[in-house]
């Protein structure tokens, strides 16, 4: 094999490899979207083009349960946009962590953004300035689309084949993963446990106490979160 | 009816996604945008995981908050991530089987 062959079979791997915990949280997940919808009343091929089209778990599982309120279209894509619209900040990050890489890549990267492809993405900084890094994202990002479209699709066919005691308990993977990516950085650096702590806490008090959506809160959080950075990192050495 | 909310979902999701990409490569940005850009993956997983991890089971905050120390002490040991993930879900799948909690 000639040596470009084999570093993007190397990023490949490596893509799957950072992959794999998102495939193991949104399974269970996709499966309960899946079974949801269908029992909502909307087809497999429509639940599943949700999920090819959509692929946003949050804003999938509101819309089925407004479709079966009798909400208005309209009114559920607005919710959806509100809902959604935190993937504008972390977009406009991941961007500017990905310069390097080509606008032909940037495009379909940015259409696989989730809450949890940016975190996984946005730990592996170093892989957007080796050669062939666009492979290693465009793997990591394949591999969770896949999955979240597969697991949709088995819940709405089968039904729920993961016990519910499982799939429930099953939960706390995303929020496992999420904190298995941000504890190595803040052992190197505290500072870093200092930004996610005020984003945190602000996300709790615009939920709790303001009683705002997740979305309106989980946006403002990560901003306000995003700009005790600017003075937290003071020597911009992140 | 089904499909169009699909595609207007579709889109009012792609587009905020999606515009970065153009916009990034014009821009040069001043030193602390550049700060607060690089801050925004550590703020958003802070708000991505609290409070939302206490509801993991509903009517039950404490599991989804020892599911997350024991998440937490498991990434101190430099654990691989997989095995993490797979700590969280026994803690929690366990906790959830005691009535009394």
């Amino acid at each position: 094999m000639t040596p470009t062959k084999t570093q993007s079979n190397s990023m490949m791997k490596q893509g799957i490899k950072a992959g794999f915990p998102i495939v193991i949280g949104y399974l269970p997940v996709a499966i309960t979207f899946g079974v949801l919808a269908k029992q909502t009343g909307l087809s497999l091929f429509e639940l599943t083009s949700m999920s090819i089209f959509v692929y946003a778990g949050a804003s999938q599982f509101m819309a089925v349960n407004m479709i079966g309120l009798g909400v208005s279209a309209t009114e559920i894509i607005l919710a959806t946009f509100i809902l959604n619209f935190r993937h504008f900040v972390m977009s406009f990050s991941f961007m500017n962590q990905l310069r390097m890489i080509p606008l032909r890549v940037k495009v379909p990267l940015t259409l696989g953004l989730t809450d949890e492809t940016f975190a996984v993405s946005s730990m592996y900084t170093e892989e957007a300035k080796k050669e062939k890094g666009d492979i290693f994202y465009l793997t990591l990002l394949i591999t969770a689309y896949l999955s979240w479209i597969g697991g949709s699709f088995l819940g709405g066919l089968l039904g729920n084949i993961i016990p519910e005691k499982l799939s429930q308990s099953m939960g706390i993977a995303l929020y496992a993963m999420f904190i298995g990516l941000i504890i190595p950085p803040i052992k190197k650096e505290l500072k870093l446990g200092l930004i996610a702590l005020v984003a945190m806490i602000t996300n709790t008090i615009c939920s709790e106490v303001f009683l705002l959506s997740s979305g309106w809160s989980i946006v403002i959080g990560t901003i306000i979160g995003g700009l005790s950075g600017v003075f937290i990192q003071k020597e911009g050495n992140i | 009816m089904i499909f169009l909310i699909i595609l207007g979902m579709a889109l009012v999701t792609m587009i905020p996604r999606i515009i970065p990409a153009f916009i990034v490569d014009h821009l040069i940005f001043k030193d602390w945008v550049n700060r607060f850009l690089n801050a925004i993956p550590y703020a958003a997983l802070g708000a991505l995981i609290f409070p939302a991890i206490l509801y993991v089971i509903p009517d039950k905050p404490i599991i989804g908050l020892v599911g997350g120390v024991i998440a937490i002490l498991l990434s101190l040991m430099n654990l691989n991530i997989i095995l993490i993930v797979i700590g969280a879900i026994l803690t929690v799948f366990i906790l959830s089987q005691i009535n009394w909690l």
